[in-house]
C-alpha cells in the first residue's frame, strides 16, 4: 500500500529512537510562477533572495514582540522533544519541535544578535545560505502549525509562529509552496478552495435538497445567496464536495430547517477555510475574510455561523474583529461569530430540538478535538468550552460516546497529521506517519470499548482520516462529521 | 513531466496530470490509467466520460454526491455510492477518476 514504512501502532505509546535525517527528503512542490503571483509574491526565486529574506525576518521579528520572545526565550530543556506527533511518527530529530525552531532561530542570531553577529559559533549563528534555505523548505512544511507544543514549553514558545514566519520569508523570495498557494488564489477568483462557481454550487445544493426530500419526505432547503435570510453559513467547500463532510452539511441544514432558522451560504464567500493563516500572510488572510464581510452585507444577514472548519474556527474566532471588524450591521444579540456547534448546543438545551437518541444506537463514538480549535479558539461563554459543547452535542444525540487518553485529547489533542497546509497528496509519507499518535489513542478506545465512529470538526481532519484509516487498518468509514450525528438523530416534522 | 502515448509525448504537471484538457482522447486515458495501475472497463468509462461532461458544462469536477446519484441512474442503483466508485477507482473516484478524465486535480479540504 505505502512506499514507505508505515509506523506499527503498539500496545501503548513508545517515543521512537532518533533516526537522524530519516524525512529530509521531504518537501512539497514548489509554486509555479502564477501560484504565487496570484497571492502577491515573486513568482520564482529572487536572484538578491538572501538580502530579501533578512530583511523580511527583521520585518517579522520588529513587527511581532511575540516571535522575538520566542526566538529569545529558548533554554532548551527538552520537554517539547516528545510532543510532536510528526517527531513521535518520523524518529527524525529535525522534527523536535526546539530543533524545528532552531533553522530558523540559528539565522536569527546570526543577524539580529550582537554575540550571533559577532562570534556566531560561540552561539550557534549560521548564515542564510542556499541550504538552509533548503532546509527551511523541507522541515516547516514539516510542522502544521498544530501548538500542541507550546502547550508543555514552560515559556510558551509558539512554534506555528515561527513556522508560519519562515514560510512567509520563503514566499517573500519566491519559494511558496504550491498546494497552499494555488488554493489561496482560488479563493481570491472564484470564492472557495475547490474553485466551484456559482452555477455548479447551486446545482450541488440543488441535488443536495432532492437527496433530503428522498430521504426525510420533508423540503429541507439549501440556500444559495437567499437575500434577508438570518444566517449566512461559512463553511469549508469540502462540505459541499467530498464525504464524509457532506453528511455533516446536511446536518446543518436539518438543524436549520427545524429550528425554523432562515440561512444562507453564499457564492462569493463559499469558503470558510483561510490557509493565508498556514502561510503567515497577513494580507492575503485579511483579503479572504473580507469576502465573507462583504457577503454578509450584501446579503443583509443578522448573524454569521461558522460551519466545521478548524483553522477557519481560530481565524473567526480569534483574528475577524481585528482583520474585518466591526461588524455593526449585525444582530448584535448573537455572539459574533457563532460556531455551528454552539447554535445547535443551545437549541438542543433549549429543548428546541427533538432527539431520538437511539437512532444513533448503532454506533460507539469517539471525539477528535482538531487543533485550532482546541488550542486556538474558544466555544460558548465558559472557559473550555472548546471541548466541553462537542462532546455534550454528541451525547445528546448518541448513546455510546468514550474519550480517547487524556494527553491526547482537549488542549493536549494530536494533531491529525494533514493541517497547517499540508494535505496534499506530495506530503503523504508526512501525512501518515504524523497520524500515528492518533491512531494509537483510536486504538486504545477500538480495543476497550469497541469504538467505530470517529468524529471531526474540521474538513482538514475529515479528510486527513478518510485517508490514514486504512493505512492503520480501520475503516475509512469511521471518520464523521460531528452534524451527522445529529442530523440522523433529529426528529423532522412539525413540532407540537 | 510528460507520458508517452503511441510514441507521441504529452505533457502532465508533476502529479501526472494532463496540462492541457483539450488535448485528451481515449488513448490518453488509458495511458494514464495503466500509470495508476487500472485496467479500464465499461465502468471506469462511464464514470470518465461523465466527470467530461460535467466538467464542460460547470467547469468543475462534480461533487461526489452528483456523481454518485449520476452513475446510480446509468449503471443501476446498487452502484450509485462511493464504496463502488472506490472499489473502480482505489486512490478515491474524485483524484483519481479525475486524473484519467485529462481534468486538474481537485484542490482545497479534499
Amino acid at each position: 500500500m505505502a512506499d514507505f514504512e508505515v509506523p506499527e501502532l503498539k500496545e501503548y505509546p513508545v517515543i521512537p529512537l532518533i533516526q537522524e535525517g530519516s524525512m529530509a527528503h521531504s518537501k512539497p512542490y514548489v509554486a509555479k510562477p502564477e501560484h504565487q503571483k496570484s497571492v502577491g509574491y515573486p513568482g520564482e526565486l529572487l536572484d538578491n533572495w538572501q538580502e530579501v529574506a533578512i530583511n523580511k525576518m527583521g520585518e517579522l521579528v520588529k513587527g511581532s514582540r511575540a516571535l522575538q520572545v520566542f526566538l529569545d526565550t529558548c533554554v532548551k530543556c527538552g520537554a517539547c522533544t516528545d510532543k510532536c506527533h510528526y517527531f513521535l511518527g518520523t524518529a527524525d530529530p529535525k522534527n523536535m519541535p526546539v530543533a524545528r525552531q532552531d533553522l530558523f532561530r540559528a539565522v536569527y542570531r546570526r543577524y539580529f544578535t550582537f554575540a550571533g553577529k559577532f562570534f556566531p559559533k560561540l552561539v550557534g549563528a549560521v548564515d542564510l545560505t542556499k541550504e538552509v534555505l533548503d532546509q527551511w523548505y523541507s522541515y516547516f512544511h514539516q510542522c502544521s502549525q498544530c501548538r500542541r507544543c507550546s502547550v508543555f514549553c514552560p515559556y510558551g514558545i509558539d512554534t506555528a509562529e515561527i513556522s508560519m514566519a519562515a514560510r512567509e520569508i520563503l514566499d517573500s523570495v519566491g519559494v511558496g509552496q504550491k498546494y497552499c498557494n494555488e488554493i489561496l488564489g482560488k479563493v481570491h477568483v472564484i470564492g472557495n478552495n475547490l474553485g466551484l462557481p456559482k452555477r455548479a454550487l447551486v446545482d450541488t445544493m440543488e441535488g443536495l435538497e432532492e437527496d433530503i426530500k428522498d430521504e426525510t419526505g420533508l423540503d429541507v432547503r439549501v440556500p444559495v445567496d437567499q437575500k434577508g435570510a438570518d444566517v449566512l453559513l461559512i463553511t469549508p467547500s469540502a462540505d459541499f464536495f467530498a464525504e464524509p463532510h457532506i453528511d455533516g452539511l446536511i446536518g446543518y441544514a436539518k438543524v436549520f430547517h427545524q429550528a425554523g432558522i432562515s440561512w444562507t451560504v453564499s457564492s462569493y464567500a463559499s469558503e470558510a477555510a483561510n490557509f493565508s493563516m498556514f502561510i503567515g500572510s497577513n494580507d492575503n488572510l485579511k483579503k479572504a475574510a473580507m469576502r465573507i464581510r462583504d457577503a454578509a452585507y450584501d446579503l443583509g444577514v443578522k448573524r454569521i455561523v461558522v460551519g466545521e472548519c478548524g483553522h477557519a474556527w481560530r481565524v473567526a474566532y480569534s483574528f475577524w474583529n481585528t482583520l474585518i471588524g466591526p461588524m455593526d450591521f449585525l444582530d448584535k444579540q448573537y455572539p459574533m461569530p457563532s460556531h455551528i456547534v454552539e447554535v445547535t448546543h443551545d437549541l438542543i438545551k433549549r429543548g428546541a430540538l427533538k432527539i431520538d437518541k437511539e437512532a444513533n444506537d448503532h454506533r460507539r463514538i469517539t471525539f477528535h478535538d482538531s487543533c485550532n480549535v482546541a488550542r486556538g479558539s474558544r466555544m460558548g461563554n465558559i472557559p473550555g468550552g472548546q471541548f466541553i459543547l462537542p462532546r455534550e452535542v454528541i451525547k445528546s444525540c448518541a448513546n455510546h460516546f468514550f474519550d480517547m487518553a487524556p494527553e491526547t485529547i482537549h488542549e493536549n489533542t494530536f494533531c491529525c497529521g494533514g493541517g497547517g497546509g499540508l494535505l496534499t497528496d506530495d506530503l503523504m509519507e508526512l501525512r501518515i506517519k504524523g497520524a500515528a499518535p492518533r491512531m494509537q489513542a483510536l486504538k486504545q478506545v477500538v480495543d476497550e470499548h469497541g469504538v467505530d465512529t470517529f468524529v471531526a470538526i474540521c474538513a482538514i481532519c475529515k479528510t486527513q482520516f478518510a485517508k490514514s484509516l486504512p493505512y492503520y487498518d480501520y475503516s475509512m468509514d469511521m471518520i464523521t462529521s460531528l452534524h451527522q450525528i445529529v442530523g440522523d438523530s433529529l426528529i423532522l416534522g412539525p413540532t407540537e | 513531466m510528460a507520458l508517452d502515448v503511441a510514441g507521441k509525448s504529452v505533457e502532465t504537471d508533476e502529479e501526472g496530470y494532463l496540462a492541457n484538457r483539450d488535448e485528451w482522447d481515449n488513448d490518453i486515458a488509458k495511458a494514464i490509467a495503466v500509470a495508476e495501475g487500472i485496467d479500464m472497463s465499461d465502468s471506469h468509462w462511464e464514470v470518465v466520460n461523465f466527470l467530461r461532461e460535467y466538467y464542460e458544462e460547470y467547469q468543475i469536477a462534480p461533487a461526489v454526491r452528483v456523481l454518485t446519484k449520476a452513475i446510480g441512474k446509468k449503471l443501476g442503483k446498487e452502484k450509485g455510492n462511493s464504496k463502488y466508485l472506490y472499489e473502480l477507482f482505489p486512490y478515491g473516484p474524485a483524484k483519481q477518476a479525475c486524473k484519467i478524465a485529462g481534468l486538474p486535480k481537485p484542490t482545497g479540504c479534499v
